[in-house]
């Protein structure tokens, strides 16, 4: 009998309960007082020290866990707010590895690093435990309105800084709830306990900000209505669409987009509800990638693997992420891409994928094809920007390589629209970045709706 | 081969480690587990007349912690021994008896009247002990009853009960010193004109180890108030090894056998007492931390040490770095170091930097040719030592010593191999035309 996969491998509730739980708890939990407080004392504090220069939000780091080192972890988390409202979430899934903890000197001198996000998490956590509000207080208002497209980090971080000066802020989103990418995307594990929610409530506490959720651009509100209507528009709407794999098939049962099923993994009540394949390939090389690769494996899949066209080296995962999916048992296929999708009975059965190899820096196919059996294939190879939400009213907004352009100041070609996030050109695909990017910009609104 | 052996002033012992009286050696329990240990000999806690004293039933002990609750420094409010005179003299006498090649030494305190101190001395006498110690360094409670500290502050006192102490007792008399007087030499000559055959230093400090601030109180707190404590462990050792020093070379006291205390955790620690002229050291602190164990690491420490610096007993490095111990006025003024850092070893964390730049002489980059880089500036360096006292990693920073006639580029004068001192620089009014030594 030759192999075939008349009935795909898919079904919810392959683990015993207490496995899921165990499997999508903490991936890193809570330092105590005592782990806290000595890992602090490693800290060096240094001069002009390099993991505040690598911190996209500029925290000062050495700062903030000297006052977790003296007992006062309460000021610590009020100088990462300082610089970073959504320092909790940072400190949860900042790929510290390649930012603040690669250029720490103890990383540099021993191959260990200080502990900076989990530090950092350490105080945000202890100051949000204690305290409903930011530590902050608005100033008189101001009268002025400005509109927030999208509840995302960047948006967030950009509201609660023009609240803190006291405008008023109408924040647009989408989605059923806040959060962006912090609610819909990112592993289970990075961020337990609804963490992603309770920092938005956390960042509304500072009033003035109101959500307005279940409003999307290009359909229920259109910019050209938003520039008349608010004295400033910041465009933090990261990016709706997603890319496909231009294959034969695309359409069958079996293929999902990632992104999707990771939304669906972090609202979803009960982890045994979610059916998931056998077999499941991804196809991808970055975060989004690890994410549904680690999460599948960790939902009961048996056999996952992550095919990328390049060399590891050239995956936009970062090395730990790479390890992580290895440790929880991911095969990572390296010089491998999507040739062909196989689908028997409107259901996907298996992917080939070509060899590749690099030929004086141009990639090309080798002709060598490997299928592997698949239940699931998930596409993992990025998002693009909607142009047509942002275009269906008023003037055009410029747009390169996909994305919105933006000077140094985050404002984009119209003289009242600022952007930040996934959605601008050169946008890093971080949420610290996003972050940066909202304070940035509210910054210089500030400063156009002051002069 | 090492033999760690020591005789001091006629009392044998295995080796130089003692355990200060304190309390661990209150009692024969803790003494006889201390010996089965290891510990070359003990002073027993303080005897007192009866009726025995009383101590606070709340707290008695406060600490200074590092960040991994090392325990830097110690504080007690404990008096001496609460236990009655005749159970303490009969322990005594059996633990003597049972443990002959161990030193036992008593430490006594009674009112300053010289029968007090014939009786207490009698009843000594007869537990065989090998020698006395006389506790005039007790800061806190016995102090405020015109003992302790209270007799080590007033010379002419310690001088007193010691001349009784000698006139009344074959034993040998060793006076404790208080070092919480501002000059320690006045009480070592004091007990030394009484005829004492040592001294031990130093007692505790006084101290207030920390301030409750949600109590407003000093810690520990009893009942809402604290008393002032004696202070010690590892944070009190350079006080201690200044006062020893101080002692050992007084003229006047010069040869005057010393018992080192104030301290004393590790093999190395107790080399640099015995190094500044102690004959023996005394140890509480880190008993009292670690349990009676750590005498074993002290002991094979310090015989490993002495073997590879080629010494077999220790009188061949008692008092050795003695003659080293100077005075300011007589250090080489001629001498000029540079710092030097070392950029395999340097891991750029800065400090180095922002502690010259803000504190001291701006001597020391943080960027060169626009690059992250921590360099010695050779024409403002002072030679201070400040950035190897800062500098996080050991023996990245050096302090490099100048040939003579070399040109100091601070100062653009050559570097006089001569020696020179304060004492006949142009700059003191009370110059001499040649250096004193």
């Amino acid at each position: 009998m030759t192999e075939t996969n008349t009935m795909p491998d898919i079904k919810a509730g392959r683990l015993d309960e207490s496995e899921y739980e165990k499997h999508f708890s903490d991936l890193h939990p809570l330092l105590d007082q005592h782990e806290a407080t000595v890992e602090a004392d490693r800290c060096y504090f240094c001069y002009d020290a390099p993991c505040v220069q690598a911190c996209p939000t500029s925290i000062d780091i050495p700062q903030f866990i000297r006052q977790i080192s003296t007992g006062n972890p309460t000021g610590s988390a009020k100088t990462i707010f300082d610089q970073n409202i959504l320092g909790g979430m940072c400190a949860r899934v900042c790929p510290t590895e390649t930012l603040c903890e690669q250029v720490c000197v103890r990383e540099v001198a021993e191959g260990k690093p200080v502990k900076i996000g989990q530090l950092q998490r350490y105080a945000t956590d202890h100051y949000m435990s204690g305290n409903d509000t930011t530590p902050y207080t608005r100033k008189a208002a101001t009268g002025k309105k400005i509109a927030v497209i999208g509840a995302g980090p960047a948006g967030l971080a950009c509201a609660h800084a023009l609240a803190v000066e006291g405008h008023d802020i109408d924040i647009f989103e989408a989605r059923e709830k806040a959060g962006g990418l912090n609610e819909y995307g990112i592993a289970t594990y990075k961020t337990v306990d609804d963490y992603a929610a309770k920092e938005v409530d956390f960042i509304l506490s500072i009033g003035g900000i109101t959500l307005k959720t279940g409003e999307k651009l290009g359909e229920t509100i259109h910019l050209a209505d938003l520039r008349t209507a608010y004295d400033a528009v910041f465009l933090g709407m990261g990016l709706a669409g997603v890319n496909g794999l231009g294959l034969e098939n695309e359409a069958k049962d079996g293929v999902l987009d990632a992104v999707d099923y990771i939304a669906d993994l972090r609202q979803v009540k009960n982890y045994a509800d979610l059916p998931v394949g056998r077999r499941v390939v991804v196809i991808g090389g970055g975060m989004t990638a690890v994410d549904i690769a680690v999460q599948t494996k960790r939902l009961g899949a048996e056999d996952v693997t992550i095919a990328y066209r390049r060399g590891q080296e050239r995956m936009n995962a970062s090395e730990y992420e790479q390890q992580l999916a290895q440790t929880n048992g991911v095969k990572i296929m390296t010089w491998a891409q999507p040739k062909a999708l196989v689908a028997e009975n409107g259901h996907i059965s298996a992917i080939d994928l070509e060899r590749t190899k690099d030929d004086n820096g141009s990639l090309v196919g080798t002709g060598e094809v490997v299928r592997l059996s698949a239940d699931m294939v998930f596409k993992a190879v990025g998002q693009t920007l909607v142009p047509a939400d942002l275009n269906g009213s008023g003037p055009n907004i410029q747009i390169e390589k996909g994305r919105i352009v933006v000077d140094a100041d985050r404002k984009t070609s119209l003289e009242d629209v600022w952007a930040g996030g996934d959605c601008i050109l050169g946008g890093e695909d971080l949420t610290v970045a996003a972050v940066e990017d909202g304070k940035i910009a509210a910054a210089s609104i500030h400063r156009a709706l002051s002069a | 081969m090492v033999d760690l052996r020591t005789d001091f002033i006629g009392i044998k012992s295995p080796n130089p480690f003692w355990l200060a009286s304190a309390p661990p050696t209150d009692k024969e329990y803790n003494v006889v587990r201390a010996f089965q240990a290891g510990w070359g000999g003990v002073v027993w806690k303080t005897l007192g007349e009866d009726p025995a004293v009383v101590n606070v039933n709340g707290p008695r002990y406060g600490a200074i912690h590092g960040k991994d609750r090392q325990l830097i420094g110690f504080n007690n409010i404990e008096l001496i021994t609460d236990r009655p005179l005749e159970v303490n003299l009969q322990e005594i006498k059996k633990v003597k008896r049972d443990w002959p090649d161990r030193a036992m030494v008593v430490s006594l305190m009674v009112p300053c009247e010289e029968q007090n101190w014939i009786d207490v001395l009698k009843k000594v006498e007869d537990t065989e002990a090998d020698g006395i110690e006389l506790n005039f360094g007790c800061p806190h409670g016995m102090s405020e009853r015109g003992m302790g500290s209270a007799v080590g502050q007033v010379p002419e006192y310690i001088e007193m009960v010691t001349r009784w102490c000698k006139k009344h007792t074959r034993m040998p008399v060793i006076v404790k010193l208080t070092p919480n007087i501002t000059d320690i030499r006045k009480p070592a000559q004091a007990a030394k004109n009484g005829g004492a055959d040592a001294v031990s230093l130093i007692n505790t400090i006084n101290s207030i180890v920390g301030v409750d601030l949600d109590a407003m109180a000093p810690t520990p707190t009893v009942d809402g108030k604290g008393a002032h404590g004696g202070y010690c462990g590892p944070a009190v050792k350079p006080i201690a090894l200044n006062m020893v020093a101080e002692i050992t070379r007084d003229p006047a006291t010069h040869g005057l056998p010393v018992s080192g205390i104030g301290g004393v955790t590790t093999w190395r620690d107790a080399a640099e007492f015995m190094a500044l002229g102690a004959g023996n050291v005394q140890v509480c602190t880190a008993a009292m931390t670690y349990g009676f164990k750590v005498v074993q690491e002290m002991i094979e420490g310090l015989k490993d040490w002495m073997e590879g610096a080629g010494y077999t007993s220790t009188d061949q490095f008692i008092g050795k770095a003695v003659p080293n111990c100077s005075d300011w006025q007589h250090l080489n003024l001629n001498y000029i170091a540079k710092a030097k850092i070392n950029q395999d070893l340097c891991i750029s964390c800065g400090r180095c930097h922002i502690a010259c730049e803000d504190t001291s002489h701006q001597a020391i980059t943080n960027m060169v040719d626009g690059v992250r880089k921590f360099e010695v500036i050779d024409a403002e360096c002072v030679g201070c030592n400040l950035c190897v006292s800062v500098c996080p990693v050991e023996d990245c920073i050096t302090m490099e010593p100048m040939a003579a006639g070399e040109i100091d580029p601070r100062t653009g004068k050559r570097v006089d191999p001569t020696y020179a001192n304060w004492t006949t620089h142009p700059n003191n009014p009370m110059a001499v035309t040649e250096a004193a030594e």
